[in-house]
């Protein structure tokens, strides 16, 4: 075998390889990936219960509570209409989770129509809000929420 | 005036950055007669003082931050005068202009100590190398010039500064950060030298033996900045969790990938000159997912758990580089790669052939990491926002790392060139038993996911297969080199076990407890003492004390908290470890339910540790090779010199001086 040979068989096999990869990613991405819904759009359109996705939105002000279990909380996630969706949670609340600010919780919907979190998860950015959003109005906070949680709109 | 002396060490910089380019274009054009063209000596100079201002630039920044000079907005915007001194510092880069400084301070630094000391290399190669390394340096000059002045004034100074986020308060962000930004950045050698080497055709062995050591002094870098990352999320985040596939994480996986691939590559060629083509494929790769890093990480298009400073408009900026480097080196790559000639040739059962075979699937990884990493940008083209997480990464990217440690078990046992399978027979057979016993033992034991209970097994074969090459050796012979390959090997099945372990063996508790209280997990009884307002510097906290009795054994008070910091206003969780050698009890304390109870968090996790001790391995076996092959050249070159010096002698005699050899 000519040297030249087998560099044509060893790009053979690394394109393949790598082929194979991305073929396998592409495939695996269609079922695996969590897709994003906005309170408003799993309020017109809710996705499959169980199905893995996630929820933005803003933290409903006055809408946390906690249960009996001291451990299991429930609050309303809304956005940029008045449709809010309930969400529960079991653990320990991320830092920066507090009324209207941005959070992004994972999960599925259940039966009952409640979010059933497994994880929330609120963005930590040294551009944290500022002090002028409080006493806001749910649509201009959902605004700042929009800008404060990179990746929302 | 300190601000604008560093704006200036920084325009002169990008001054030099162009001088030094034009001068290494300048070396390709050597005169009629093969003689140096007269522009080229300025090159290596102006990547020296080049070093010099831009390090100086980024030392004055760093002391504005000490100083707490609140007439600089990056300051006033960043930093506050009643924060520790440390974490003044470290807020120097814990935003984007002064991390941006960093990365250009220590792309100079790097460009400037392989002008300062690379004397190996032909002079038309460290020209165009030179050149490559000016031209990748002006574009992130003028990044920082044009698009974030670290050093922009405010009109009016600031009465106190914002502060810096709670967060990135720790010492995690005095290491984290630089180690990994310095091995982004010494990748840039790699890539410039790569691209040099295949502008004049100089693709061989002694390439490769220069390069190396930027290769493996980058991996290191990358190696231990990863895996001080990773303690630190997973101590500072208090989720219990140490790599969460975010695409800041990525980010920094996939220029490891790449680097990893090519510390092996260049590796063969520097032995066996194979692999010439491939191996600068790597090195303009792995510069590309360095680049690529740096924009997801800068440019905020991906949603991140722990992306800092994100600027989207910039974003644009850095793509525009990253487009025009990226693109250029590949269209040079396609252009010239047909004219290197083909290395020498190799059987498939071969050292080389299992290098080879790694390469490929370190390839595949990456390829599946980036997919994953970037398709949620695709998708949003098309208005649908998705992320991927664990359930996509964790199996795809295992489909290719098995088969790579299963060959990585075996392949340091090969010859170079060809090999028999029949000589390994016995080794063969204790990795397969391994592999196939301590899987069968453990799931004798219960029921565990499928992924931790391969990587136990792997990890056992892994272990025992990292020390064979050294079996039938005198070990006070053995090369300083070789050692840093058993170690590295070694630390990746450390490592792996403590992945397989949390991933099988974890326990948590999630309850709220009542001052005086007692939650049992695993043989641990943690009893909540107190819960405590306590005070730091720039922060109040709530700690609660929890006395953790092992099998009713003497009591250790683990005191995790729920801190206030007040500039910026944020609170943060503190967890607390108590490390043990099988081990780390995590706990974690949340808010105060309405009855008066308090939340609290516990994981038990077996042998988490070994995560990160793998990582220190592996580090250090890097460090070892470094050495070792530092060693070797010095003695080449030591021997060189007599040899030219006894040449001069002759020379001086008056006798007719040898022709040197090539």
């Amino acid at each position: 075998m000519k040297a030249k040979h087998q560099r044509l068989i060893l790009v053979i096999i690394a394109l393949l390889a790598i082929a194979g990869a991305g073929l396998l990613a592409a495939w695996s991405l269609r079922n695996q990936a969590n897709y994003f819904y906005l309170p408003e759009q799993m309020a017109s359109d809710p996705p499959e219960v169980g199905q893995a996705v996630r929820l933005g939105g803003m933290v409903k002000a006055g809408s946390i509570k906690t249960e009996a279990d001291g451990v299991t909380v429930n609050f309303l996630v809304t956005g940029n209409t008045p449709d809010a969706i309930p969400v529960r949670y079991s653990g320990i609340l991320p830092d920066l989770f507090v009324e209207n600010s941005g959070v992004v919780a994972e999960g599925s919907l259940g039966p009952d129509g409640v979010f059933l979190a497994t994880n929330l998860l609120a963005k930590h950015d040294e551009n944290y809000v500022p002090k002028e959003l409080e006493g806001m109005g749910t649509e201009q906070a959902a605004k700042m929420a929009a800008d404060t949680t990179v990746g929302l709109k | 005036m300190i601000a604008e002396i560093g704006l200036a060490a920084l325009w002169l910089a990008a001054a030099l950055a162009v001088l030094q380019m034009v001068s290494g274009a300048a070396a390709l054009r050597t005169g009629p007669a093969g003689e140096a063209n007269p522009l080229a000596i300025y090159a290596r100079p102006a990547a020296v003082v080049q070093a010099f201002l831009a390090v100086l630039a980024f030392l004055l920044l760093l002391r504005a931050f000490a100083i707490t000079d609140l007439s600089l907005k990056l300051v006033a915007s960043n930093s506050h005068s009643m924060k520790p001194l440390l974490y003044k510092l470290t807020g120097t880069w814990g935003n984007h202009e002064g991390s941006m400084l960093l990365w250009v301070g220590v792309l100079a630094a790097s460009g400037g100590l392989l002008a300062g000391f690379e004397k190996r290399l032909p002079e038309r190669t460290m020209g165009a190398t030179l050149a490559v390394q000016g031209f990748v340096a002006l574009g992130f000059y003028a990044f920082l010039l044009l698009a974030s002045n670290p050093f922009e004034r405010l009109p009016v100074p600031a009465a106190e500064g914002t502060g810096l986020n709670p967060l990135l308060q720790d010492i995690g962000l005095a290491i984290h950060p630089p180690t990994l930004y310095a091995g982004y950045v010494g990748l840039s050698v790699a890539f410039s030298l790569a691209m040099g080497a295949l502008l004049t055709r100089e693709v061989n062995p002694s390439f490769a033996r220069v390069m190396r050591p930027w290769v493996l002094g980058a991996w290191v870098l990358l190696t231990l900045g990863i895996t001080a990352g990773s303690y630190w999320a997973y101590y500072e985040l208090g989720w219990g969790g140490w790599w969460f596939w975010d695409p800041v994480e990525n980010a920094s996986l996939m220029p490891w990938l790449a680097a990893t691939a090519l510390m092996h590559s260049v590796s063969v060629l520097a032995a066996r000159d194979a692999l010439r083509t491939w191996t600068i494929m790597l090195g303009v790769l792995a510069f590309s997912m360095s680049m690529l890093g740096t924009f997801l990480v800068r440019s905020g298009v991906l949603t991140s758990v722990h992306a800092f400073a994100v600027d989207p408009e910039r974003g644009a900026f850095i793509l525009g580089l990253l487009g025009l480097y990226i693109g250029g080196a590949f269209t040079i790559f396609a252009l010239r790669a047909g004219a290197v000639a083909e290395g020498k040739r190799f059987a498939a059962l071969s050292r080389e052939g299992a290098l080879v075979f790694n390469n490929v699937m370190l390839s595949a990884i990456l390829a599946i990491v980036l997919l994953g990493t970037l398709y949620p940008l695709l998708t949003e083209a098309f208005d649908v926002r998705v992320s991927v997480g664990p359930p996509y990464f964790n199996p795809a990217s295992a489909i290719f790392a098995i088969p790579m440690l299963l060959v990585m078990a075996v392949g340091p046992l090969l010859r170079w060139k060809s090999d028999k399978p029949a000589r390994l027979q016995f080794e063969l057979a204790l990795i397969a038993a391994l592999v196939i016993g301590v899987i069968a033992l453990v799931s004798f034991f219960g029921r565990f996911p499928l992924l931790p209970l391969l990587g136990l097994g792997l990890a056992a074969a892994l272990a025992v297969a990292a020390l064979l090459p050294l079996k039938g050796r005198k070990l006070a012979r053995v090369p300083v080199a070789t050692w840093g390959m058993v170690l590295a090997h070694f630390g990746v099945a450390v490592s792996l076990f403590g992945m397989a372990c949390e991933g099988a063996f974890s326990e948590e508790k999630l309850a709220a407890v009542a001052v005086g209280g007692t939650e049992q997990i695993n043989d641990f009884a943690v009893m909540l003492d107190a819960v405590t307002p306590v005070a730091g510097p720039n922060w109040t906290a709530i700690e609660a004390s929890l006395a953790v009795r092992q099998d009713g054994g003497e009591p250790v008070i683990l005191t995790p908290q729920a801190r206030n910091f007040w500039s910026p206003p944020q609170s943060t969780s503190e967890s607390a470890l108590l490390t043990k050698w099988n081990g780390q009890l995590y706990a974690v304390i949340g808010n105060q339910a309405e009855d008066g109870r308090w939340q609290i968090r516990i994981w038990w996790k077996p042998f988490v540790t070994f995560i990160w001790y793998g990582g220190l391995l592996i580090g250090l076996g890097g460090i070892l090779a470094i050495a070792g092959r530092v060693k070797v050249d010095v003695t080449r070159r030591r021997a060189a010199s007599k040899g030219d010096q006894r040449r001069a002698d002759l020379e001086a005699l008056g006798a007719v001086a040898p022709q040197p050899a090539e």
